[in-house]
């Protein structure tokens, strides 16, 4: 596999923080992810060679949790809260903005590669709902016009 | 944000002032990491008598006094002991610990190192919910500060005790908030939670070490213990229920947002300091401690016995915002995440709603909350698109009471007990959805949009 430096950087100062090399599963996982884009069986084969596992281990690990993925995605992530308080103060309707600014379809990517828009379960920023995130930023207290003006955003620095 | 003067702050006392940054010169700057400079020289049972003496109830949900918990840690068996913070806090309507992490880390450093030393721990972790990446990197840098500065790493303030904190960002799994499911989570595997007993984590925890599990607000109470003595600590709330609480309140009201209050009312909360209902509208029924919780009714009356002996007979309004408070009126405080169901709010389109949440977040271990929440989810996604059956609210009924206490944890119940509250509080509304004789006016899209579940 093709990481990047200062992701085998990262993953070298992760181990040996656990007293147990498994417990850094995780963390390598993130890691990856970050540096490729999804976790394919040839990460999951090279994590469980690198902790010592099996990678039967580690696929279990990257199926069960949410945040982490097999398959490809746009550029930029966007995250849609669809759990009750931004439901209930209008996170459907943001949701619906996102997808037809970028003429796409809910977990796919956008034809033009841009970005794939998801809906995740509560962000934990409830007080401030309807919310999203953007890759790994905190957008609050959106409404349609405020989902618009991101759309813009994305999409100019898309130009740049 | 301002301070209402019914809230009283401890923890949160300084998050919000003008120029606080969660740098360690901020926190210092306000006598931060004198109360760990204090603990180091003090005897660490002392520490712990401290905290037990206190009357500090677990802030995570199920209310458990923190200093017996710790007490219960096996001291004897020669295996390390390990502290985990519990910083995946994912119960829908609770934001708290994104407040304190995000804005005062070295509190929560500080709460984790006087508890780490109290119970001879020389590794802890911090598992944070990986919606909040900014957090981590928050108290990575935090941690990194507090060890230049000596208050985290070998030789604490030149007491010759030494601790790590290892932060460990988790993957948007619900289940992580239970602790035996973190601790497999912090083992690399699936987070599937542990039968207990053999598994209670004070004796058989991570790597089967005895550990201790705490949630980030009851931590940062460390701090504050120490800062009041047991005594002084214990003065604020009721008996019983003692210290602050952050309640976290979202949905119909004119102010959302945390608030860190002691022995106020729910209606002062929702009413004084959160401005009551938004502008036209009625509140229909409230969740007091995070969506698993049973539902509380507008209009309802709650009636029993104090532990004196007298009578209450409170409304919505009068009832005590604490444990024992909420507990008497037939729900829990939970995690503290309040949600206000306003007139505009469908309860079987709610109910959809947490449906599609919570057979999302079932680890699948245990076939009654796997097969079981998914079931529910189809009846209330099916009842809200206007398919409803006949039968449905008695099937409804039937399948929470199966996956309710059929479990591993708790999570059973987190699926059975909005089911089971919200057909008994509200029953005519779904028997109406199940025949389809609702309301003609009901605002068809608005019952969908609230649903989100497709």
């Amino acid at each position: 596999m093709n990481l990047k430096p200062e992701t085998l950087a990262e993953i070298e100062a992760a181990i040996p923080k656990y007293p147990d090399p498994r417990s850094a599963v995780m963390p390598l996982l993130h890691a990856i992810q970050k540096d490729q884009g999804l976790l394919t069986n040839e990460a999951a084969e090279w994590v469980a060679k690198k902790l010592g596992i099996e990678p039967i281990n580690v696929l279990s690990v990257i199926t069960f949790y949410p945040f982490f993925r097999q398959h490809k995605i746009g550029k930029r992530h966007i995250r849609v809260c669809r759990t009750l308080s931004c439901a209930m103060a209008g996170g459907a309707k943001v949701c619906d903005t996102m997808l037809k600014e970028f003429e796409t379809e809910l977990n796919e990517v956008s034809p033009d590669g841009e970005v794939t828009v998801e809906f995740a379960e509560c962000l934990a920023s409830c007080g401030s709902a309807p919310v999203m995130l953007v890759d790994e930023e905190l957008h609050e207290n959106l409404d349609v016009a405020k989902a618009k003006a991101l759309c813009e955003k994305i999409k100019a620095e898309a130009k740049a | 944000m301002a301070i209402h003067p019914k809230e009283q702050r401890l923890i949160l006392k300084y998050a919000d002032e003008e120029g606080y940054t969660p740098k360690i010169d901020s926190y210092m700057a306000h006598g931060g990491y004198d109360m760990l400079k204090k603990a180091v020289t003090m005897e660490p049972q002392s520490i712990i008598d401290e905290v037990k003496k206190s009357g500090l109830r677990g802030r995570g949900g199920a209310g458990f006094p923190c200093g017996v918990k710790w007490s219960f840690v096996d001291r004897k068996s020669g295996k390390p002991i390990y502290l985990i913070c519990n910083c995946d806090e994912s119960e829908p309507g609770t934001f708290k610990d994104r407040q304190i992490v995000h804005k005062d880390p070295h509190q929560l450093i500080e709460g984790m190192m006087i508890s780490c030393f109290a119970n001879n721990v020389a590794k802890a972790f911090i598992y944070i919910r990986e919606e909040m990446p900014h957090g981590a990197r928050i108290l990575d840098e935090a941690i990194l500060e507090a060890k230049e500065k000596g208050f985290v790493g070998d030789n604490v303030c030149g007491s010759g005790y030494s601790c790590d904190i290892v932060v460990h960002r988790g993957a948007a799994a619900y289940i992580c908030g239970e602790e035996t499911g973190l601790i497999e989570s912090l083992e690399g595997k699936r987070a599937n939670p542990r039968i207990k007993p053999p598994y209670f984590p004070a004796v058989l925890g991570l790597y089967n070490c005895p550990t201790i599990v705490n949630n980030v607000e009851t931590l940062c109470n460390a701090v504050h213990i120490l800062q009041m003595g047991a005594e002084g600590f214990a003065k604020i709330g009721r008996p019983n229920n003692t210290g602050t609480r952050i309640w976290c309140v979202s949905g119909g009201v004119q102010r959302p947002g945390y608030y860190e209050v002691a022995d106020v009312t729910l209606g002062e909360l929702v009413n004084d300091i959160c401005g009551g209902p938004l502008p036209g509208r009625k509140i229909k029924a409230i969740i007091p401690g995070g969506s698993s919780m049973k539902i509380l009714k507008n209009g309802e009356r709650y009636k029993g016995k104090n532990p004196d002996g007298s009578e209450y007979d409170w409304g919505l309004e009068d009832i005590p915002l604490d444990y024992d408070g909420i507990a008497a009126a037939g729900s829990m405080s939970g995690s503290g995440g309040m949600m206000v169901l306003d007139d505009s709010v469908s309860i079987p389109a709610a109910l959809a709603n947490l449906m599609a949440f919570y057979s999302h977040e079932s680890c699948g271990q245990c076939t009654p909350c796997r097969e079981g929440s998914l079931w529910l989810k189809k009846i209330t996604s099916r009842m809200v698109h206007g398919q409803a059956r006949k039968e449905d609210v008695d099937l409804m009924l039937s399948v929470a009471d199966q996956i309710a206490g059929r479990t591993i944890c708790a999570f059973g119940f987190a699926v059975a007990w909005p089911v089971q509250s919200y057909i008994a509080k509200f029953e005519e509304e779904f028997r109406e959805y199940a025949e389809q004789l609702s309301d003609p006016n009901a605002d068809r899209e608005r019952i969908k949009e609230l649903a989100c579940n497709g």
